[in-house]
């Protein structure tokens, strides 16, 4: 009987064929938290009489949202994380190594796995095949403890995608349009699985996009297949150990199909303050949409081939007047490759800035909090009311490219308008 | 205390960053301060008005984004009964359920803001009594029942030892 990915590595994982809709108790092979999600993890697990981990090596803690500390508060917390993974004896990621998904698919998931995080964008270890999702910090610490999870099987919802990518149009903008055409909640509780020739022509972290945004539709996880780019990436990454091909079958029964052609799409934009309100960037609604902060990073773009094109569209130009460009790589091996090739020094030519590797603005906790009636353009995942730390400021969703373009003109601006 | 309370009205899709602002994370360790602030920039009254027993009552996709727990701790630590809504995001689901908070998946179109409502649990029914309205919504899964009738999943562990399933 064919099965979709998710089916297929719930089953092998809990050793019997598994249907949609079926509960399961489901081993865990990694478990993490981070500075938000750690402190009441460790609290949960204290209140379970927590004496010590029985796998420590699946459980890890990163500090990426306040990276370096932002207040008192954020520093006591990541005392206490510090001191618990040192106590426990498991690995403690600190601030400036990156932000926790990003850091995990560089140098943890692996096709196959199920990963629990603290973080609603763990979805994004589904760039390797593995089932990752987002748990709160109750769900986390008992994961942690006993690792095993509780799953219901959820249904799977195919993306097609094919088609090669116009010129100035990312992946970024695939997942734009496709959550603008589900909606907020078009996949809540489904797997999300994105095949097709895109898909297999990809490199991971183009495809990383997809599964990092599946959370914007709702979904529990996305997913890709673990393939040839999955080989490629894992090399990269010095574990080629880690690589095992898995994918869904295509003629598995899914719950809901969708084919998206690449060809047709121009570059996308979400409007505030929801992720489905998407537009073309010709669109009436964006037009001369002043622009006061581009922010650029985070792990949905903060990765060295996404700064590359902004560094592309950047080099030789200045940032608008009155505009700010704030950039921040995902993780340390992107600041340091961004440092080899050169990025920041573009960036920082073009009049912007560059902060140490972390979540950075995305959170509204540091680093670029927005002043009320300030729009903001970036290649982050979500745009919700407050987001960046101001209820009263409007955050505009686009790919790298896009923002590049729109920091030197200050208004939100088609990138195959301006050169490279 | 009588199982009756009042509704107050939300729209769809409030986030996690509504319930819980991400301007408010220095407060993460200070429930008793970061509780007046619950809901805030989804309504302003809401934390200062609501009674013990009261309703959050919703439209679809109730806790979408962040997987912030406090957002569903702090809702608790209000005093609500319990969220209702047509829909929920399904981390702030098992959020909820986790620490004790019941989410019931119902039609809430006809419900007015502070109309007199109660809910039957075991027999899943909600009865506004304000304008007659009564509607029956499924059962959560067992193991989240469960783990609501235990008190949260701490307390479920504590109990059981494991996952009772």
């Amino acid at each position: 009987m064919p099965m979709t990915l998710v089916e297929k590595i719930i089953s092998e994982k809990v050793g019997h064929t598994v249907r949609p809709g079926q509960l399961v108790m489901a081993p865990v092979d990694q478990v993490f938290a981070h500075d938000l999600s750690g402190p009441l993890a460790i609290s949960q697990l204290k209140k379970l009489g927590f004496n010590g981990f029985k796998r420590p090596e699946k459980v890890r803690f990163f500090l990426d949202h306040a990276s370096p500390s932002s207040t008192v508060a954020s520093a006591n917390e990541q005392k206490t994380i510090r001191d618990f993974a040192s106590e426990w004896g498991v690995e403690l990621i600190d601030v400036g190594e990156g932000i926790s998904h990003q850091v995990v698919m560089e140098r943890y998931a692996k096709p196959g796995e199920i990963i629990i995080g603290g973080d609603s964008h763990t979805c994004m270890g589904g760039a390797l095949a593995a089932l990752a999702t987002g748990m709160g910090s109750t769900d986390v610490a008992v994961a942690m403890l006993l690792t095993r999870t509780w799953l219901r099987v959820p249904e799977t919802m195919r993306f097609v995608i094919s088609g090669s990518l116009p010129e100035g149009v990312y992946s970024k903008d695939v997942m734009l349009h496709i959550v603008g055409k589900i909606g907020v909640d078009g996949a809540t509780y489904r797997s999300m699985e994105f095949v097709g020739p895109a898909i297999d022509s990809w490199e991971v972290p183009d495809r990383s996009v997809l599964p990092n945004m599946a959370v914007e539709a709702g979904a529990k996880c996305g997913m890709c297949p673990s393939d040839e780019q999955t080989r490629k990436y894992l090399s990269a990454q010095k574990r080629p150990q880690d690589y095992k091909p898995v994918s869904g079958d295509l003629d598995a029964p899914c719950f809901f199909e969708m084919k998206v052609d690449c060809a047709t799409l121009e570059p996308q934009i979400a409007l505030p303050h929801n992720v489905d309100r998407v537009v073309g960037v010709s669109d009436k609604a964006v037009k001369d949409v002043r622009v006061h902060q581009v922010y650029m990073g985070t792990c949905t773009n903060g990765r060295i081939e996404d700064f590359r094109v902004i560094a592309k569209i950047l080099k030789g130009h200045k940032v608008a007047k009155g505009t700010r460009l704030v950039a921040t790589p995902a993780s340390r091996a992107v600041y340091l490759e961004g440092l080899h090739e050169g990025v920041w020094e573009t960036i920082i030519e073009a009049g912007g800035l560059v902060n140490s590797p972390g979540c950075g603005a995305c959170p509204g906790v540091q680093t670029g909090i927005l002043a009320s009636g300030e729009n903001c353009l970036s290649t982050m995942n979500r745009n919700f009311k407050g987001r960046m730390g101001n209820p009263e400021a409007f955050i505009y969703l686009a790919s790298p490219a896009t923002c590049a373009a729109s920091a030197l003109t200050g208004v939100i601006t088609d990138p195959r308008k301006v050169a490279a | 205390m009588s199982d009756h309370g009042r509704a107050w009205l939300f729209g769809d899709d409030i986030s996690t960053d509504l319930i819980f602002p991400g301007r408010y994370v220095h407060l993460l360790s200070n429930m008793p301060e970061l509780v007046k602030h619950t809901l805030c920039d989804a309504r302003e009254d809401y934390a200062s008005g609501v009674k013990p027993g009261d309703f959050v009552v919703a439209g679809s996709n109730f806790g979408m984004g962040s997987s912030r727990e406090q957002a569903a701790v702090i809702i608790k630590l209000t005093g609500a009964r319990g969220v209702l809504a047509k829909s929920f995001a399904r981390i702030f689901f098992r959020n909820a359920i986790n620490n004790g908070l019941p989410c019931i998946e119902v039609d809430t179109t006809g419900i007015a803001e502070g109309d007199d409502l109660s809910v039957d649990f075991d027999k899943g029914i909600l009865h506004d009594h304000t304008n007659g309205i009564q509607r029956h919504f499924e059962p959560l899964p067992p193991i989240m029942t469960e783990i609501l009738h235990d008190g949260g999943l701490v307390a479920h562990i504590q109990k059981h030892g494991d996952f009772h399933l």
